[in-house]
């Protein structure tokens, strides 16, 4: 049978300065990681939740961006009228063709800072095929006037951007007349105009791309892939909403995780040094108890696991205390380029309960990096060796 | 069972300190009988402590046989030997060696949770020993709020509870003033008297050999005088 765990907590209780400093190594270690991992899951989710499985999004073939896709009105007009497109109730296509493009705009506050900003030009059926998109402040652009509306935090990080305000980008100057949330996906990084009065301003004939809600959700994609490959007037790309986002996230998510790992691996290194340590100083300091224990018959194993026990747990104390500490982040917002579209994509860290036990786990496997050796020594030594040691 | 408890034929022991052998016990025999006390004593380095490791399997000789309760611990392996010392020897230390961070209790329960008995059964066993040893009022404290003499009284519950064949005691008043070490020499007195129990005891003090039914003189490894007090 074991030695009780509360011979390894009580260890642990009494050393408590030893063990809150080797646990706050390690909880910087796993702060870190949830919050890289948080970032990266928070800027997915933002562009993930931007796109709806049901809608398509047409760009022009081999561009992987809507920025870097454009099409002529002829094309829009042909995939509208394809058969996968469902109908409004007043017979027009539920589709929308739009002009996508990147500006510089100065920050708020920050009279140097610059940063690109995705600027949309929509109409009304836009809206219907992005339910999430809500006006919080103002009301809609007018049609034919120099009006926009702006995603909230963009409201709040660039100049001029604010409610009633007035923006000067694409050589003219644009009245803020609303503002929208939408459910802190990716078009909260937007700004929306009418495309009509947004494509002569920055010199765009025809469109970037073309989202179209799905008659048959399930199959409409496939077939409509189908027609397009056979009529040879339209060169474009057809995928899923969701999916375009989702691979628009992944390389930026990739080098944010990639970054994060890096410099937890750094630390981690440190950390696991420190509960080295520790580990090596209570196996150190605990000779005489360890071969009290196998002079009264306590298997070297059991030793060994006791040691390893008391490392993990030190090392959960660190886990635990990590992921209070990056708790609070949950839900701060921030921005980044997202390097697909070459704009400022603004959304919150976003800690899930998956990343929470990642961390745990990390400082698991932590604990048994830095414990194992400590353990190994300790259930190595004969019974009569440990007894003269004292 | 019959036999000797304890049987030691040609026991050599040398320990090895770098390159130098260090020879501690020489072709040793020695006989301990079923129930009896005996006392070993001796000069520093003499080799008292490596008998005591010899027969209670913490330790193995360099040559000759070690047998204990019929057992022939050159038989046995590191896992049995574990065994063995959990089903057959009761220690009891100078410095006491309880576990600082476990009561006095959870001491005692220690060697318990190597067997298979029940919570409830350790606990009489728990509460047995440490009535026997007078300390039922100390049951929660740590062994730093205990005095010398009771944590050696705890130890000594720790070694009788799992009820050994032999008990291994070494210098076990070393530590203590002259008070508490005469309710230790009493305790392992009674444990030889009304239990019957094998003891084993290593002291320097003439005084304490003189509760043991035989002492035994031990000179540089060699079995050199051997006074016969008393037989039971
Ligand atoms: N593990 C070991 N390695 C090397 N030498 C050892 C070892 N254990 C004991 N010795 C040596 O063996 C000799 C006998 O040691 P032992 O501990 O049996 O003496 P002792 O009679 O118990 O002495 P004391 O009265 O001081 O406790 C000593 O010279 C000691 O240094
Ligand atoms: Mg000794």
């Amino acid at each position: 049978m074991a030695i009780p765990l509360q011979y390894n907590l009580r260890n642990l209780l009494v050393r408590r300065t030893a063990t809150l400093m080797t646990a706050g190594g390690i909880a910087l270690v796993v702060a870190i990681l949830v919050l890289t991992l948080a970032l990266a899951s928070g800027f997915r989710q933002a562009l993930v939740v931007t796109g709806s499985p049901d809608n398509v999004i047409i760009t022009r073939s081999g561009s992987n961006s809507e920025v870097l896709s454009g099409m002529n009105r002829e094309t829009a007009r042909i995939i509208e009228s394809m058969p996968e497109v469902a109908r409004l109730a007043n017979g027009q296509a539920f589709a929308a063709a739009e002009i996508v493009v990147v500006t510089n705009l100065p920050r708020r506050n920050d009279p140097v800072g610059s940063s690109n900003v995705t600027v949309r030009g929509a109409d009304a059926r836009a809206l219907l095929l992005r339910p999430m998109v809500r006006l919080v402040a103002g009301r809609l652009y007018h049609l034919g006037v120099p009006e926009v509306i702006v995603g909230r935090p963009l409201s709040q990080r660039f100049a001029g951007c604010g409610l009633g305000e007035t923006v000067r980008f694409g050589s003219r100057e644009w009245k803020v007349v609303g503002v929208f949330e939408a459910d802190g996906s990716g078009f909260e990084s937007e700004i929306w105009g009418d495309g009509e009065i947004l494509g002569p301003a920055f010199n765009r004939v025809g469109y970037s791309s073309l989202t179209l809600r799905l008659a048959d959700p399930s199959s409409g994609l496939e077939s409509l892939v189908k027609r397009v490959e056979a009529d040879p007037r339209l060169h474009i790309d057809a995928r899923h909403e969701d999916d375009y986002y989702r691979a628009q996230s992944e390389m930026l998510a990739n080098v944010i995780r990639a970054l994060g790992f890096f410099l937890v691996a750094i630390m981690a290194v440190g950390a696991v040094f420190g509960a080295l340590n520790t580990m090596y100083a209570a196996v150190g300091a605990r000779a005489k108890e360890i071969g009290t224990m196998l002079a009264l018959g306590f298997r070297p194993q059991s030793i060994l696991l006791s040691f390893l026990i008391e490392s993990v747990l030190l090392c959960l104390v660190g886990g635990v205390l990590g992921c209070l500490l990056a708790l609070p982040i949950h839900g701060v917002t921030t921005g980044t380029t997202n390097w697909s579209s070459f704009s400022e994509v603004a959304f919150k860290f976003r800690i899930t309960p998956g990343i929470l036990l990642t961390g745990l786990l990390a400082s698991i496997v932590l604990g048994i990096i830095g414990g194992y050796f400590p353990a190994r020594n300790a259930a190595r030594r004969t019974v009569a060796e440990a007894l003269r040691e004292s | 069972m019959t036999g000797p408890i304890i049987r030691l034929e040609g026991v050599t022991k040398v320990y090895r300190r770098g390159s130098v052998d260090v020879p501690v016990l020489q072709r040793l025999d020695l006989e301990v009988a079923r129930g009896e006390f005996l006392a070993l004593m001796g000069p520093s380095g003499s080799g008292k402590s490596t008998i005591l490791n010899l027969v209670s399997g913490i330790d193995t000789p360099t040559d000759g046989r070690v047998i204990v309760a019929g057992i022939d611990l050159g038989d046995l392996d590191a896992s049995a030997l574990a065994e063995f010392r959990s089903r057959h020897i009761g220690f009891i230390f100078q410095s006491y060696n309880l576990i600082p961070v476990l009561t006095a209790y959870q001491n005692v329960e220690l060697p318990l949770l190597l067997t298979d008995l029940t919570r409830k059964e350790r606990r009489e066993h728990v509460l047995a020993a440490m009535a026997v040893v007078a300390l039922t009022d100390r049951l929660d404290h740590y062994p730093r709020q205990l005095s010398g003499g009771q944590e050696q009284r705890v130890a000594i519950a720790r070694a009788i509870v799992t009820d050994p064949t032999l008990f291994v005691a070494d210098e076990p008043t070393g530590d203590l003033d002259a008070q508490s070490a005469t309710e230790v020499l009493h305790l392992l007195q009674r444990l030889h008297t009304e239990f019957g129990k094998s003891i084993v005891m290593v002291t320097h003090d003439p005084h304490a050999a003189e509760r043991a039914d035989r002492i035994l003189h031990l000179e540089k490894g060699v079995l050199v005088e051997s006074v016969e007090r008393k037989r039971p």
